[in-house]
């Protein structure tokens, strides 16, 4: 009984995106029909359409942004939570909340600052302006995660490698990384998802040249009236990284969306 | 004598050992220190230098629309605001979409937690459904309701409440607040059921059965026993999902562009709205800093409390 309420909720739940993706594989006219129409032949019409309105490029740009962007992070943030875990720093929370309350600055009010900066160093439309701006945008995040990865590494390890004469580099690569690899991977996930999904920055800051998949997304609803069936096409497309990232992740996701704080 | 002597002398090699002990501790601390640095560096300019930018730019009088009218200002961009029935609007609303938002998308997280919490068929399916809508793009999530779900002409919303007889309802222009509130509750859920799922799978088994043996229900079990629990992981979720809500944009540019009027509008996008439909630099950033400040002001409420339930080690 309950079994059966659990999945009926859940079947609720989830129909909006079933209704997405039913919607995706419909003619126009039967998309926008009314009642809804359930049953239909599918197409593969409206992925066709969207990848002839010039898909491409904007997934190119979206993957170069997330994807330098979260390289970046794993390489400025696993130095950072490794001298803030194994070795601390004096005043560590100092430096941990600092890092914390940068994410809790509403982007709102900087993004003037960056768009006059940005067009006067001629960097507007331009992708690795928005590499920049994702990479400061989830370091805090990674760094805070990293750290409660970090410390869960047992300190006689540390202090085997340091009998063994291993330097800070080797130690790091050779010892740490190799037991921190889950917490990493799940840290580089939750990048992943916040950069791809990223749409203020790039509303404000790219046009034609460097736009990325949510800009494209809304290009397809505002340009020539509504092609409800194409539009849903194209969310699909774009949601589905990060929709089977997420699904084939969900473990990792909940200790990484909690910054390892809950274990 | 001699003791006075020897006292000198102990005094003068504690000293020196000190001295070398913090030459080392200095050397040592700068090893320390140097894998945090190019984190830390690129954060403060990033992040910082933009926003002492903003700062400066909140005491401009700076229009783009009026060119020459560039001139310093002091603080009436901040007197001006405060006496903007908009902002005090935007600023409401922002607080019904982030305590609204948290609020319902924690209890129906914790329901749905409580139902996945159960061995039973088809869990990870259903646990894989449940989570979906926060995987969703929340541009594409965006459309999806506003378009798909609330349209007043072929929406599955207005469909589904004509089977029981409701006539439709144009609910994006008619109930704006809660058509946003719904689509944002729809995608914060699933962050809030994991959470609180890793919190009820991370109880002690014995707790529970030792409940069951002496005599307490399900109700009393869940109250007494879970409840305080799943203390912090609620509260994490709480603050977690505000930092994030407290910022949401998307939603309200897709689905009702902050309308009709300014009626749905939150603070971001009424700051958005100054700066990049009015061109008001000056006071957008006005606005911007006023934000800033509140949210420190918060979040450094919602930090202590993070800090005293999770005991940050060091």
């Amino acid at each position: 009984m309950l079994t059966v309420l659990t999945w009926v909720i859940a079947i609720a739940f989830f129909s909006p995106v079933l209704w997405m993706v039913l919607t995706s594989f419909k003619q126009e006219s039967a998309a926008a029909s009314n009642p809804p129409s359930f049953f239909f032949t599918p197409t593969l019409d409206q992925y066709r359409a969207v990848i002839d309105a010039g898909a491409g490029s904007y997934f190119v740009n979206s993957l170069i942004a997330t994807g330098v962007s979260t390289l970046l992070v794993v390489i400025m943030a696993v130095p950072a939570s490794y001298a803030l875990s194994i070795r601390p720093v004096k005043k560590t929370q100092d430096v941990l909340f600092f890092f914390i309350s940068t994410r809790m600055l509403p982007v709102v009010a900087v993004i003037m600052p960056i768009y006059v900066i940005a067009g006067q160093l001629k960097v507007l439309d331009n992708i690795w302006t928005l590499v920049v701006l994702y990479t400061s945008m989830n370091l805090p995040i990674a760094v805070w995660m990293m750290r409660s990865f970090f410390q869960e590494v047992p300190s006689e390890v540390l202090e085997a490698a340091q009998m063994d004469g291993a330097g800070l580099l080797k130690t790091l690569w050779r010892v740490l990384m190799p037991m921190v690899a889950p917490g990493l991977a799940a840290t580089a996930l939750i990048c992943v998802i916040f950069a791809w999904n990223e749409f203020f920055f790039a509303l404000n800051l790219t046009a034609a040249r460097s736009a990325t998949v949510p800009v494209f997304l809304v290009s397809q609803m505002t340009s020539e009236g509504l092609y409800l069936a194409q539009l849903s096409a194209a969310s699909v497309l774009a949601s589905l990284p990060v929709v089977l990232a997420g699904w084939v992740a969900q473990k990792q996701l909940v200790r990484g969306l909690s910054m390892g704080a809950v274990k | 004598m001699t003791s006075l002597v020897d006292k000198h002398q102990q005094k003068v090699r504690r000293e020196t050992e000190q001295r070398r002990a913090r030459g080392m501790s200095s050397a040592e601390g700068w090893r320390r220190r140097g894998p945090l640095l190019p984190a830390l560096v690129f954060t403060l300019i990033v992040t910082q230098v933009p926003f002492l930018f903003t700062i400066w730019y909140s005491l401009q009088n700076w229009n783009l629309l009026n060119p020459g009218g560039d001139r310093f200002v002091g603080l009436s961009n901040y007197v001006e605001i405060f006496a903007d029935s908009t902002f005090r609007q935007a600023a409401m609303n922002s607080v019904i979409f982030t305590l609204g938002c948290v609020f319902f998308a924690m209890l129906l997280g914790i329901v749905f937690a409580l139902l996945l919490d159960r061995s039973f068929a088809g869990r990870g399916v259903v646990r894989t459904l449940l989570i979906t809508p926060f995987l969703i793009m929340p541009v594409a999530g965006s459309l999806l309701w506003s378009v798909s779900i609330l349209n007043p002409s072929y929406g599955l919303l207005n469909w589904l409440i004509g089977l029981v007889g409701i006539s439709p309802v144009d609910w994006t222009s008619v109930h704006p607040i809660a058509s946003i509130l719904m689509s944002l509750v729809w995608q914060w859920t699933p962050f809030m059921m994991l959470l609180v799922l890793a919190g009820l799978q991370a109880q002690p088994k014995d707790v529970l059965e030792a409940a069951q043996v002496d005599g307490a229900g399900w109700w009393r079990t869940f109250i007494s026993v879970t409840l305080p629990q799943l203390r912090r992981y609620i509260e994490l979720g709480i603050l977690l999902g505000a930092i994030y809500v407290v910022n949401t944009f998307d939603q309200i540019y897709l689905m009702t562009a902050g309308g009709p009027g300014t009626a749905s509008a939150n603070l971001p996008f009424y700051i958005y709205q100054r700066a990049f439909l009015g061109f008001d630099i000056g006071q957008a950033a006005a606005m911007g800093v006023v934000v800033v400040i509140a949210t420190i002001i918060i979040a450094t409420f919602a930090l202590r409390l993070i800090f005293r339930s999770f005991d940050v080690k060091d």
